[in-house]
């Protein structure tokens, strides 16, 4: 078992003929992921290495292949419209990879995929990887072993960083989870601590936020009332200055609201182990 | 990216939203040609991005175009909290009744804009929400929907407002959603919103923040942006596509990632130094960009050392590496470098930097210690 994605994912990628999608495609069939599909308005009828059909539109992909599940590359001023359409064809199932979609854009996109039931991974995450079953998005699945931690981030490259030194020490994932790096997204850090609280593969968790929101402070109560596997927790922005976005559009502290302090607080007081920095995860994880 | 007082209220007149009649002027003497037109008393304010204007002298009132004229020479000489004023606003007075707050502005825990007012306005509205937020009340809106009359109405009742302003106020509210909706806000503020004392209801200040990320489509608010406020180094990098904030110790850092950037940047700290900046070079950089970030961090005359913590994912290792080797014969750094280098082709990276002279680390907490060590040193 494991969360979201495995060997049954019918995988589409919609802007698939792009650089970044091309790119991300080829590495995601290497790894093994069933990619059934890809989108580009306007190349239907096109292959991509002689085995990816590409169709014009979503719902025709989803009609000739029966793809479950949705990864989006289009550049930032095109991507909601392609969750838009992703969800209006009945993908039950969205990650966003996009960076940089203007806040409006994703106030409206949550507003409706709440209405319709679809779940969204992201925008501006990496994706999500089963180790040794399925890699959606961007996370290089060369640094991660199939294991028993289920791992849930707002970070990119920090999420890597953790999967290496998990590595380094024979640890593997049985998820590994990028909600990403916006203020508006889909999925959060609880949605996703509860798949791993009912994931029979999943023994223990890490959870990585950052600076920015309250959903740390929320998981946190989260994890003190509805959790019974261990947490290990870190945050990143400790030295962060308060009023400056700190790269990601969400990772900012705001009026007295979001700061490292609080959260690294409120996860401990739930019992949460928490971190000093990313290679102390793998020992506390023991 | 934010607007100034005389740009936001430009744009809420367009929606119909009453402004004071004004004109803003960068000398002295064109505040006293404004004061002329305008005639009678009239108030001379600061426009500089930061709050606080009023209680730091940055606002006054003149009776005539000759007290106008010195008002604007003393409030263009100032610095406020570090921000020459290059620029006033002169505007008629009014004569004020009430002081109304009105904003807009994204709940991001709620995942919609949210408007709050307060029959409470004025300077010190941050004490009110403070002390007694319970004087503000806040009404969230579909962006599905947009604001419906009912919802103008419930706050007007809200705060009190007397049934004879609940249509202009209504006008008001939806011109302010109109303009923050159209112009991709992330705030749209009026404070005050003033009753004046003939009985009209008139925006005396006004505030916009814009999304950065929807500047593609707004052409007319990119052309607004003022850079006075941001450091040098902050406009430069953003040129290059990297983001870079600059901090006050003297550990440079260079990372990919922006979670990742502010992990190293914490690490630093962990192990008693302080880092001189975020720098995040974000997926995929190619060599020009790195090169690019390297002569920003040193032209920080505060960095002893620099820090590069780079995970390959998308970014491949020897492209970083590349650019380090070309920035270095351009800028020749004279601070020690700890490089470390992980994941995408991170091999064929080392083996481009074994000659190029700097310290090189396999951990994360390894790489910290040695660029602390390093700064101390040098």
């Amino acid at each position: 078992m494991s969360i979201l994605v495995n060997k049954n994912t019918r995988l589409l990628v919609q802007g698939i003929t792009g650089s970044e999608g091309l790119f991300h495609t080829r590495q995601m069939v290497a790894y093994g992921t069933n990619v059934v599909a890809g989108v580009t308005p306007g190349k239907g009828g096109q292959w991509v290495d002689d085995r990816i059909p590409v169709f014009d539109s979503v719902k025709i992909a989803v009609e000739a292949t029966g793809a479950n599940t949705s990864v989006i590359f289009v550049p930032a001023r095109f991507a909601a419209d392609s969750i838009f359409e992703a969800a209006d064809a009945g993908i039950p199932f969205i990650v966003c990879i996009t960076e940089g979609i203007p806040v409006s854009d994703m106030m409206r996109v949550r507003n409706y995929i709440d209405l319709k039931g679809v779940r969204l991974l992201g925008p501006n995450c990496p994706g999500l990887l089963t180790p040794g079953e399925a890699k959606v998005g961007i996370i290089p699945g060369n640094i991660a072993i199939p294991g028993n931690v289920g791992i849930v981030s707002r970070s990119g490259t920090l999420t890597y960083e953790v999967l290496y030194a998990l590595k380094q020490r024979g640890m593997g994932a049985s998820t590994c989870v990028g909600i990403g790096g916006d203020p508006v997204n889909g999925t959060n850090h609880i949605d996703v601590l509860q798949m791993f609280e009912d994931d029979p593969q999943t023994d223990k968790v890490v959870m990585i936020g950052e600076i920015g929101g309250t959903d740390e402070e929320k998981a946190a109560e989260f994890i003190a009332t509805k959790m019974t596997k261990p947490v290990v927790g870190f945050i990143a922005g400790q030295t962060a200055p308060p009023g400056k976005r700190m790269g990601h559009a969400g990772a900012i502290v705001e009026g007295g609201e979001g700061t490292a302090d609080a959260k690294i607080k409120a996860l401990e007081a739930a019992g949460v182990k928490v971190a000093k920095h990313p290679e102390e995860i793998p020992l506390l994880l023991q | 990216m934010k607007l100034h007082e005389y740009q936001s209220k430009q744009i809420f007149s367009r929606y119909g939203i009453p402004i004071p009649r004004g004109r803003v002027a960068a000398t002295a003497g064109e505040a006293r040609h404004i004061a002329e037109e305008l005639g009678g008393r009239v108030v001379v304010k600061a426009q500089v991005l930061v709050g606080g204007r009023g209680k730091a002298g940055g606002v006054k009132v003149a009776k005539d175009p000759t007290e106008a004229e010195l008002l604007a020479t003393q409030i263009l000489s100032m610095d406020i909290k570090g921000l020459p004023v290059r620029k006033v606003l002169v505007d008629e007075a009014a004569a004020i009744e009430q002081e109304i707050y009105l904003g807009i502005t994204n709940d991001r825990a709620a995942k919609k804009p949210v408007i709050m007012c307060s029959a409470a306005g004025g300077v010190d509205i941050e004490e009110v929400a403070r002390v007694s937020p319970e004087k503000i009340i806040k009404v969230h809106v579909n962006p599905l929907l947009g604001i419906k009359d009912y919802q103008t109405r419930d706050i007007a009742a809200g705060i009190d407002l007397p049934r004879e302003y609940w249509k202009s106020f209504g006008d008001i509210l939806k011109g302010l959603w109109q303009a923050f909706e159209d112009n991709d806000a992330t705030l749209a503020e009026i404070n005050p919103l003033i009753i004046s004392k003939d009985k009209r209801l008139i925006a005396l200040d006004g505030k916009m923040l814009i999304d950065d990320n929807a500047l593609f489509r707004h052409p007319d608010l990119s052309e607004m942006r003022d850079t006075d406020e941001d450091a040098p180094s902050e406009v430069e990098a953003r040129k290059y596509g990297l983001t870079f904030i600059k901090l006050d110790g003297n550990v440079g850092c260079m990372v990919n990632g922006a979670g990742l950037a502010m992990a190293t940047m914490d690490i630093l700290k962990f192990f008693g130094g302080a880092p001189a900046n975020f720098l995040d070079i974000g997926g995929g950089a190619g060599a020009e960009k790195v090169a690019a970030a390297m002569r920003i961090i040193l032209a920080d005359p505060n960095v002893k050392a620099i820090l590069i913590n780079i995970f390959g994912g998308i970014t491949r290792c020897d492209e970083v590496a590349k650019g380090l080797i070309t920035a270095m014969e351009e800028v020749r750094p004279n601070v020690p470098m700890v490089v470390r280098l992980v994941g995408t082709n991170a091999e064929e990276g080392r083996a481009m930097l074994a000659n190029a002279s700097m310290i090189t680390a396999e951990t994360l907490a390894e790489a910290a210690q040695k660029a602390v060590a390093a700064a101390k040193g040098a």
